[in-house]
């Protein structure tokens, strides 16, 4: 225990490591059965059985869709632009995953003696007693969603197919649009919590019976992130970048075998995320009852909302139709962005008031 | 007028129905009640051992798709009967207008359904396939 790394003890670097690859790995299983869970609930909504087939009620199905897609031929369109064609899905994927990061999953464990904030780019001081993580954690999110956006631009313009070209432009008018009214609706947030750090805001939503969560503080701002985030990550009702009735596939569709899998691990990612992101600002992350006695409920709090959410999102995804273009513009310009500005006023005025 | 209300209805029913119990049938493995009624591969109905087809030829002047082949012949009593009997699935309506026709209630119309095939000369239902299972 006594060597240090760059001042840090070695339990450090150990525990980041561990904690890396134990939230990837889950990140990654969760996208895989989050695909199945979408196409069983959706189903099941619909009056129908979904995935049946592939072992015990089709469990085995995301597995199958893995192996299938990695065993496709891949295919580089010719007139494409192939460095920027390769490039894309990456650019789209990465961003999706290392938001987790800055997502606190947890309270503070302690493994051997060492103290083990449960966010991956934290530390516990033991001098002051606290933890430690990025202080302007949200702003790292709303940056690596941004991101996120500049693989499906590229994917569809880099395909030089025009229904990839609607698709990706559909998709980088959408985000710059909607990405306005979440930012601002996590704005009125920071108005009540003082504090950009995430594992702060987790903090200050803590008590037994969640009503310290800012849902009930901020239910305004809870409606305008989720559905924008929702509008950020194309899903229905706003998945029109990938309209399949209008656009084929949208931007991905020239993309096939791996490639095309990892648009999707991206979406389903974007959306673990989003749910990750709305229920540690909105539902108090992982904060809830006995989770001070018991440190290790704080992540089952945390999935349970996550997965609480996950469902919701495909809830929605079985009763909405898709938007028409110019419905989600007047609906992210003319409803969403002024709601999210008044909402900062009132929440500025009362706040002035009651503090 | 009130945009959130229809997506709440739309919510509550998509809710509900995912307590209800599907109405999918997992095919192969669990079969279609078939309608007595149904119409589908044909059968020529067999009595004394024979089929009870005289060859009038009525089906395959009634059959609206063309589809029945008689060729009539002289049996060692020297009752017409036929020397040939012909359906050709792919043209096949399944309208069912041969067994209306039909005087001597020689074929019927059974339950089966599965009709696919490799060949296409596997679609040509001869006599011998056609005649009445016991």
């Amino acid at each position: 225990m006594g060597i240090e790394i760059f001042g840090l003890p070695m339990m450090y670097y150990i525990a980041m490591v561990a904690k890396v690859l134990v939230a990837f790995v889950f990140v990654l299983l969760t996208v895989a059965y989050a695909t199945y869970a979408e196409r069983k609930i959706i189903g099941h909504m619909q009056v129908r059985l979904g995935p049946m087939r592939t072992g015990w009620h089709g469990l085995l199905q995301p597995i199958a869709d893995g192996v299938k897609l990695f065993f496709k031929e891949e295919i580089v369109p010719s007139q494409s632009s192939t460095f920027a064609f390769l490039l894309a899905p990456l650019i789209a994927l990465i961003p999706a995953f290392i938001t987790f990061a800055v997502i606190p999953f947890g309270g503070v464990i302690e493994v051997a003696g060492y103290k083990i904030p449960l966010q991956i780019a934290a530390y516990f001081d033991t001098a002051s007693g606290r933890v430690y993580d990025i202080n302007v954690g949200v702003l790292y999110i709303l940056a690596m969603s941004s991101l996120g956006v500049y693989g499906i631009v590229l994917a569809g313009w880099a395909s030089n197919s025009k229904y990839s070209l609607m698709g990706g432009l559909r998709a980088s008018a959408q985000m710059i649009s909607y990405e306005l009214s979440a930012g601002l609706a996590i704005v009125s947030v920071f108005m009540l919590s003082g504090t950009l750090s995430l594992n702060e805001i987790v903090l200050q939503q803590s008590g037994y019976n969640g009503l310290n969560w800012y849902a009930f503080k901020q239910p305004l701002a809870l409606f305008l992130f989720f559905v924008c985030s929702l509008a950020e990550i194309n899903r229905t009702p706003f998945d029109l970048p990938e309209a399949e009735t209008e656009l084929v596939s949208g931007f991905c569709t020239e993309y096939s075998s791996m490639k095309y899998a990892m648009f999707f691990m991206a979406e389903y990612a974007n959306m673990v995320t989003v749910c990750a992101i709305t229920a540690t600002l909105f539902l108090g992350g992982w904060q809830g009852p006995f989770v001070s006695s018991f440190v290790l409920l704080g992540p089952v709090y945390f999935i349970a909302k996550v997965y609480f959410l996950m469902f919701f999102c495909m809830w929605i995804r079985a009763t909405l139709p898709r938007y028409r273009y110019d419905q989600l513009m007047y609906l992210g310009w003319k409803v969403l962005l002024p709601l999210a500005l008044v909402n900062i006023v009132i929440t500025g005025i009362i706040g002035y008031f009651i503090k | 007028m009130n945009p959130i209300t229809p997506i709440l209805n739309g919510l509550k029913i998509t809710l509900a129905h995912l307590f209800k119990k599907p109405v999918t049938l997992q095919y192969p493995t669990e079969r279609p009640k078939v309608a007595a009624r149904f119409r589908g591969l044909h059968a020529l109905n067999v009595s004394h051992n024979k089929a009870k087809c005289v060859a009038c030829y009525l089906c395959p002047t009634v059959c609206p798709a063309k589809c029945i082949t008689v060729e009539a012949g002289e049996d060692a009593n020297h009752d017409k009967y036929a020397a040939v009997y012909e359906i050709d699935m792919l043209r096949c309506i399944f309208c069912g207008y041969c067994v209306e026709a039909c005087p001597v209630d020689a074929i019927k119309m059974t339950g089966e359904f599965e009709l696919a095939n490799y060949r296409r000369e596997d679609f040509i239902f001869s006599k011998e396939r056609l005649l009445e299972k016991k």
